[in-house]
């Protein structure tokens, strides 16, 4: 396999020491289509992640300062590959994302399957800086890629009696050994939900980058959601399978304890975990619990509407 | 070797590297900004406290929490098992080390308990007290937590040989009973605490209760043994 590299370049100028020292592993994880691709070489410490050109910048964005690319990719909660922060980084290195089909069915006029490259060109691609706000406690500020969820759900057209959305992710023992409810104590495959009003919010993102490229593994590659104002897990990633259904389906986190995660899981500080508090958050990598915990995660000018009327204590 | 001087001194850095372990890393040994750098005997600082927790994953008062807590637990574990190990290998000279296994377990819960108090409640020095007692009342994980590392001061504060005499040896052994306890809580306190994945605690909790059976089947033995007998039989302790 020839790689060209642009005349004027050393490969030691655009690639991470940590690349060219592990080539052969390098290469192994790469798949053959990326390689082909203009620019492959990205400036990420060792991932195989490719540049998403022409992005749209979104009035959408936040202001506030962004975490670092590196922490973004070395902290993550994603049970299939591990319980621990550090082990989706480790564990989802060599995860396949080509080929992808994202099969979107149930209460639509036109059932369809997307391929990564439909979905890519489907509208045009919007750097979305969103806060993002684990039910763990921390949040980061994130430079997302994607547009918004409704195009997708435009383009299959919901029936009149699609009323929830359900999600699913990719299962697959062989690269997930971890996706077991022994080995990290969720049911699998992992299953998400929204409400078809909160689906097509412009706010829910369907995402497919951040900082500039595709999405790295262990954040979810090579599609997945962003859903700002409720607590990280309801962001749903690696997504195979999106179904318009009837009923509130069921959500991974309310299965393995319906106590703790319920199927809203909006951001709110004066409803508390019942093991610890909201109230308040540590925006990373800051080692204080010190910055308050906003209601809707600051989103609320734009989706608290979508609750009017609603008893937020009893739909958390 | 178990009763030589030194080997006492090692078993203090052993249960020392833990801590020094963290400390390096937090001081950019082994990748991250380098805090502290030592040239030419000279020792210069390239940033404050805030860089050096920086360096413990993108979530320092996570990382310091579970680190202090996970080797909180795993210390009262080795607490539990000199008698056993003592009596199991014959190697009576292991007591020798109990006690300051046990003080490195009270070490690193108090540790574990300044991590939540300066990172999560320092912040609000008037409402520290307030809610740090709403927190112990209000969530059980952290009643269990405050209740195994509470038990053990008592335990700390009379591991010295003059305590001993003060108390008399069964109650002093009554009382340090207490560590069974402080185990059970600490397993609890974790088991409670994890979102889903409970292999580890569930993994600590295994090694406690075992190390307690082995007590309560030593003591039916004891009990249920003749007099004559009683000599050959392990102690309870």
């Amino acid at each position: 396999m020839l790689i060209k590299k642009p005349a004027d370049l050393r490969y030691s100028e655009t690639t991470p020491k940590s690349v060219y020292m592990n080539r052969r592993k390098f290469l192994a994880s790469v798949p053959a289509a990326a390689l082909a691709g203009r620019e492959l070489l990205s400036p990420s410490r060792g991932l195989a992640t490719t540049k998403l050109p022409d992005l749209v910048k979104s009035p959408l964005s936040t202001d506030e300062k962004q975490n670092t690319l590196d922490q973004v990719t070395h902290y993550n909660n994603y049970y299939e590959f591990g319980t621990q922060k550090d082990q989706p980084a480790k564990y989802a290195a060599n995860f396949k994302t080509d080929p992808w089909t994202v099969s979107v069915e149930g209460e639509v006029e036109k059932k369809r399957k997307f391929s990564m490259d439909e979905i890519l060109k489907l509208a045009p691609l919007e750097e979305r800086i969103y806060r993002h706000r684990c039910v763990e406690r921390w949040s980061i500020v994130v430079p997302w890629i994607g547009y918004s969820l409704s195009a997708l759900l435009k383009a299959v057209g919901p029936t009149s009696k699609a009323k929830y959305v359900a999600f699913e992710t990719y299962w697959d023992l062989k690269q997930m050994p971890m996706a077991t409810p022994e080995r990290s104590g969720l049911q699998y495959p992992y299953v998400e939900g929204l409400r078809l009003d909160e689906a097509m919010h412009p706010l829910a993102l369907l995402c497919v980058g951040m900082f500039g490229e595709t999405l790295p593994p262990q954040d979810g590659a090579p599609v997945r959601l962003v859903v700002p104002w409720k607590y990280g897990f309801k962001s749903i990633k690696s997504i195979v399978k999106i179904k318009l259904v009837t009923s509130e389906p069921p959500t991974t986190w309310n299965i393995s304890n319906a106590h703790e995660y319920g199927f809203y899981s909006n951001v709110n500080p004066n409803v508390d975990h019942p093991r610890w508090s909201q109230a308040k958050e540590t925006r990373l990598p800051s080692p204080f619990a010190n910055r308050p915990t906003q209601i809707f995660n600051g989103y609320g000018d734009q989706v608290a509407s979508l609750y009017a009327g609603m008893d937020l204590k009893k739909n958390y | 070797m178990l009763r030589n001087r030194w080997t006492k001194v090692l078993v203090f850095l052993l249960c020392l590297a833990p801590l020094g372990w963290m400390v390096a890393r937090a001081l950019g040994f082994g990748g991250g900004q380098t805090i502290i750098a030592i040239q030419g005997g000279k020792v210069t600082f390239n940033g404050g406290i805030e860089d050096a927790l920086g360096n413990l994953t993108a979530n320092p008062l996570e990382y310091v929490t579970h680190f202090t807590g996970d080797w909180t637990v795993r210390f009262i574990v080795f607490t539990l098992a000199v008698t056993p190990l003592r009596k199991l290998l014959h190697l009576p000279d292991l007591i020798r080390f109990r006690k300051m296994i046990g003080l490195f377990a009270f070490f690193y819960g108090c540790l574990h308990l300044s991590t939540w108090l300066f990172l999560d409640k320092l912040f609000d020095p008037a409402g520290m007290l307030q809610g740090m007692l709403k927190d112990v009342v209000k969530r059980p994980f952290i009643t269990a937590g405050s209740a195994a590392l509470l038990a053990m001061l008592p335990l700390a504060i009379t591991s010295t040989t003059g305590w001993i005499r003060r108390l008399g040896g069964k109650r002093w052994q009554r009382l340090h009973r207490l560590v069974y306890f402080s185990g059970i809580a600490a397993v609890v306190h974790y088991y409670w605490l994890v979102k889903s994945d409970v292999r580890l605690p569930l993994m600590y909790g295994a090694m406690v209760a075992v190390l307690l059976a082995y007590r309560m089947g030593a003591w039916l033995i004891s009990r249920s043994a003749k007099p004559a007998q009683k000599r050959t039989v392990p102690a309870v302790t």
